[in-house]
């Protein structure tokens, strides 16, 4: 009898390794060997030209942390961060609470705010360039009118990066609605009345029920929205590739420049790992959420 | 009672109002590009067309731009990544819902790595190991990192999970084989989940940027995105507004009118594929 149970179980584990092999192959080549890949050359000296990778220990570290480049990238990038994800999910928040209504119009209003999202970065950054251009430009065109200097936002490095971010957040506020309005959905309708009989209005209610109630979605939303957000770099090539002066290179611009246009292997596999450093961070609340799910029964 | 029904009322209005204002700040960038892309070039740019209608912009871009060659390739790219997708997430979907076995832990870190670490971070290395395949500038290179989808195998998953045991043993009983049991009684239940799959997966392909753009170097393998990136920055699309506002309609055009017909489908799929633990 035993020896029959193993025998079964051995063909289930055969059986179920064989279904899983083509994917995980492909998960294995393209996700865990290139971390992996990353992590030995960012201990190493490779660069175009060079027969193999010659090992240099954290050399590669050591210099990067000692280079103002590398820091005013690090800075861009958290800046950036901080400009975006904040507010397009105040925005996110609010569209949700706009939409989150029946009616005729309910449907125009919802596309109009998502439609972004199902467009490429590329094409958006095309159009805001034009919006953004110096004086003839949508936007300096408006300055002018208003009888204001023209500011051609994307020479002046003060400006870049809250320009770039603007537009982030327009596209990127209609994407987080769609989560902050299956959450609402989720909210126990018998507890927005009861809070009703109760006499609690409009802000308190929000403030007391459906804000805590949302923590849950709200956590998880400000996953999705870091990550989205630090694996940006199109919009950099199309715009600015970096200018001015490296005002506006964000990390994974970064990380495409030394490695397609510097040719530094070792440099970009270290700021690859910097990179994967910062994304397990921002991950931290997935590992806290697996079994609590962020829809409400 | 009555006042307060009014007053209730009044606020629905200047909400709606409001929603709908908002809206049409959204589309402002939507509509000065068609706008832009379907009138006749002219010297000053306006947030509304000044100068007549025409098709010129469009004629021009494309003939100036392989843009024919570039839809050709993005459509296989897109139709052939899904459709591999399918077979590789179908089948470990279903090892995953219903086998028990040694190390499948260990399955699930690396679809949870996948789902922490997205694609683009992983260029460097990825681009050299394609090149040491010898998969430089092919489609199926543009492909490959692609073809193991923890997305997909997640979503799938979680609906193989819902469909009743019996269902399947019985189809089992009556001389299916697996495949034909995977076939004919859990894809059919599992609709909605493939068709959530369907619109990330060819939303995803027919933007994507960065990937391609790094290992595609000749026209017969460009995407459109990057046609796109290649022409907004030569010199000669420089200033000449219209010219890429009728290339960017180009390409956003297939994706964005099947969102506008599918708004719900659209929304609610990446909804589904964003609640993935």
């Amino acid at each position: 009898m035993k020896q029959k149970m193993t025998k079964r179980a051995r063909r289930e584990t055969a059986i179920g390794w064989a279904l899983l092999l083509p994917a995980l192959l492909f998960m294995c080549v393209f996700t865990v060997y290139p971390v992996v890949r990353s992590i030995v050359l960012s201990l190493t000296k490779y660069k175009m030209g060079m027969e193999a990778p010659e090992f240099i220990g954290f050399a590669n570290y050591t210099r990067l942390f000692g280079s103002s480049t590398f820091w005013k990238v690090m800075r861009n990038t958290v800046s950036f961060a901080l400009m975006t994800v904040i507010p397009s999910m105040v925005i996110g928040l609010l569209l949700a609470m706009l939409v989150n209504r029946k009616g005729r119009h309910i449907g125009f209003i919802r596309t109009a705010y998502f439609y972004p999202s199902v467009m490429p970065m590329i094409a958006i950054a095309s159009v805001w360039m034009f919006i953004y251009m110096a004086k003839n430009g949508l936007f300096d065109q408006m300055l002018i009118s208003l009888g204001l200097a023209p500011m051609d936002v994307l020479s002046n490095k003060s400006t870049v990066l809250p320009a770039m971010a603007v537009m982030y957040v327009w596209r990127e506020s209609g994407y987080l609605m769609v989560f902050f309005l299956s959450g609402l959905q989720s909210i126990n309708s018998d507890v927005l009345e009861a809070a009703a009989i109760d006499g609690a209005t409009g802000w308190k209610t929000f403030r007391h029920i459906t804000l805590p109630l949302l923590a849950p979605t709200t956590l998880f939303i400000s996953t999705i929205a870091f990550t989205n957000c630090f694996k940006l770099a199109d919009h950099v090539i199309i715009m600015t590739e970096g200018a001015p002066n490296n005002a506006s290179t964000l990390l994974l611009y970064y990380i495409y420049q030394q490695g397609f246009t510097n040719m530094n292997y070792g440099v970009s596999s270290t700021l690859t790992v910097i990179m994967l450093v910062i994304l397990l961070i921002v991950s931290v609340p997935r590992f806290f959420s697996q079994d609590r799910k962020i829809h409400y029964a | 009672m009555h006042m307060k029904m009014n007053r209730k009322k009044a606020v629905g209005v200047l909400i709606t109002l409001f929603s709908i204002v908002l809206g049409v700040v959204w589309l402002m960038p939507l509509i000065w590009l068609i706008g832009t892309a379907l009138t006749e070039t002219s010297f000053h740019m306006t947030f509304l067309p000044t100068t007549p209608f025409t098709l010129e912009n469009i004629k021009y871009v494309w003939n100036a731009v392989p843009f024919g060659q570039y839809y050709l390739n993005t459509i296989i790219l897109v139709v052939g990544t899904f459709c591999i997708q399918f077979v590789t997430s179908t089948l470990a979907a279903y090892s995953l819902a219903f086998f028990n076995f040694k190390g499948q832990a260990l399955v699930f870190i690396v679809i949870f790595m996948q789902i922490i670490i997205p694609n683009d971070v992983l260029i460097i290395p990825n681009f050299m190991t394609l090149s040491e395949l010898g998969l430089y500038d092919t489609k199926l290179g543009v492909m490959l990192p692609f073809l193991g989808s923890a997305m997909a195998i997640f979503l799938l998953r979680q609906h193989f999970k819902t469909v009743p045991k019996a269902l399947g043993e019985a189809a089992m009983i009556d001389g299916a084989n697996l495949w034909q049991t995977i076939w004919r009684v859990y894809m059919p239940c599992a609709k909605p989940a493939y068709m959530s799959f369907a619109v990330i997966s060819v939303s995803y392909h027919w933007n994507n940027y960065l990937w391609p753009l790094i290992v595609t170097k000749s026209p017969t393998n460009r995407t459109l995105t990057v046609g796109l990136a290649i022409f907004a920055k030569s010199k000669e699309a420089n200033m000449q507004w219209s010219n890429v506002c009728a290339a960017t309609l180009i390409i956003i055009a297939p994706l964005l009118i099947a969102f506008f017909i599918l708004q719900r489908q659209f929304m609610d799929s990446f909804v589904s594929a964003g609640v993935k633990e």
